[in-house]
């Protein structure tokens, strides 16, 4: 799981780039606090040929990127 | 997804181009920098008579990003990520396109102008952009922000309704210039109202100057630097539909000086500030307008970067023809040794905040 609550951008696509670029999971839940960061993952992960979902919880953002 | 953010830089460089047709400085439709620069002076924060003005742009633009996004429900009030860092590195930020003399909007904007001599800014400012993402891929962070009372997001917004209500009220208890940059702006209520445009549009876009080329070295992703291009094809083609292109040239370009190292050592700082911040100078005023005291902060360390800048003497100086005598402009000695200091500053944050190690 990345936690990247509370981090701006670009941080929180630097960390999901890392951790797929290092473990290449099939699966990779990403926590988030802002929509910014909720488009910039989902763009990345799509890119990257990850499915994307996105759940809101209470203001935070609960993404599962699929490959 | 990409249409809206090419929509976004259309408007800033019609805008850009409408605001200087109606009274705006040349080359400076819009000049996050110079702006802040102006609003500095104003306050009486620097005694630079010529650049001394309330920029109604400014105020737009942070109300714009507001609404839009109480709007569209994205406002929240959010600090706590390295704030006195972050005002220091909006000083650094600020000084370093003062000795350019722009901003990076205001860079693209002077480039679709035809001054040559933003160009060699734009080199410099990619070679700052290159040098931040080396520590940002070493894991360089500014730390979490975490949720702020209400209060907290709202304190540039109401700074700015505050600036602007004591403005149109009591004009004369600002600074004004009577000559030079600050002296020329377009009327106030249409320059606020094309800047509330601006504001909302890049907020619902992300636009930001600095972010289109570290997305795509860093994720190979176009999409911000979609809008960067669409505001330099926006400003050159209506700067060649009202007549006043005259080619690309180095020579005594508006409000822009020709000393080429300066230029590029300006902007390199401006672009290793900015992503080490996390975005350019209009993408703090927008985060900020949308409920981040850490921009905020961040704009306010720009506007005591701007004091600084004049009151040490360290901002550029223009090219000028006088009696036939052409001088290049630039900075002096003081200039100088500041951007020295800045460099050292940009490099001990960068390094500070790397991850210690296991």
């Amino acid at each position: 799981m990345v936690d990247a609550r509370g981090l701006s951008c670009p941080l929180p696509v630097v960390m999901v780039q890392k951790e797929v670029t290092k473990n290449n999971p099939a699966e990779l839940e990403v926590m988030v606090d802002a929509r910014v960061c909720v488009e910039n993952v989902t763009r990345f992960g799509k890119s990257q040929g990850y499915s994307v979902t996105v759940e809101e919880i209470d203001g935070e953002y609960k993404l599962l990127l699929r490959k | 997804m990409n249409l809206l953010i090419i929509i976004a830089g259309v408007t800033v460089g019609i805008a850009a181009v409408v605001l200087t047709m109606l009274g705006n400085p040349a080359n400076m439709g819009f000049c996050i920098a110079c702006f802040l620069r102006d609003i500095a002076g104003a306050c009486r924060l620097h005694q630079a008579a010529v650049v001394q003005y309330v920029r109604p742009e400014i105020v737009g633009i942070v109300l714009g990003s507001t609404v839009m996004s109480l709007f569209s429900r994205e406002f929240k009030a959010r600090a706590g990520s390295s704030p006195a860092v972050r005002f220091v590195l909006g000083a650094c930020v600020m000084i370093g396109a003062l000795v350019f003399l722009g901003c990076p909007l205001r860079m693209v904007i002077r480039m679709g102008g035809g001054d040559l001599n933003a160009f060699v800014g734009f080199v410099g400012f990619a070679v700052g952009i290159l040098i931040g993402i080396f520590f940002l891929r070493r894991g360089f962070s500014l730390k979490r922000s975490y949720n702020a009372a209400t209060a907290e997001g709202f304190a540039l917004p109401g700074f700015m309704v505050l600036l602007f209500i004591v403005f149109l009220i009591a004009p004369a208890l600002f600074a004004m210039s009577s000559a030079g940059p600050g002296s020329k702006h377009a009327p106030v209520v249409i320059a606020f109202v094309i800047a509330l445009a601006v504001g909302a549009l890049a907020q619902k876009s992300r636009l930001c100057m600095v972010g289109g080329m570290r997305d795509v070295v860093m994720f190979r992703d176009f999409t911000l630097l979609s809008g960067f291009i669409a505001v330099f094809i926006t400003v050159l083609a209506g700067n060649i539909l009202l007549g006043s292109f005259r080619g690309f040239s180095t020579y005594l370009q508006p409000i822009a000086h020709g000393a080429q190292l300066w230029n590029l050592l300006g902007m390199t700082a401006v672009g290793w500030g900015s992503v080490l911040l996390g975005g350019c100078p209009l993408r703090q005023l927008i985060l900020a307008g949308e409920g981040n005291g850490d921009s905020a902060v961040t704009v306010f360390g720009m506007i005591a970067g701007a004091a600084v800048a004049h009151n040490f003497k360290l901002a550029g100086g223009a090219a000028a023809l006088k009696d036939g005598v052409y001088s290049v402009g630039g900075i002096g000695l003081n200039g100088q040794i500041a951007l020295t200091v800045i460099f050292g500053i940009l490099l001990l944050v960068s390094v500070m905040n790397l991850p210690k190690e296991k």
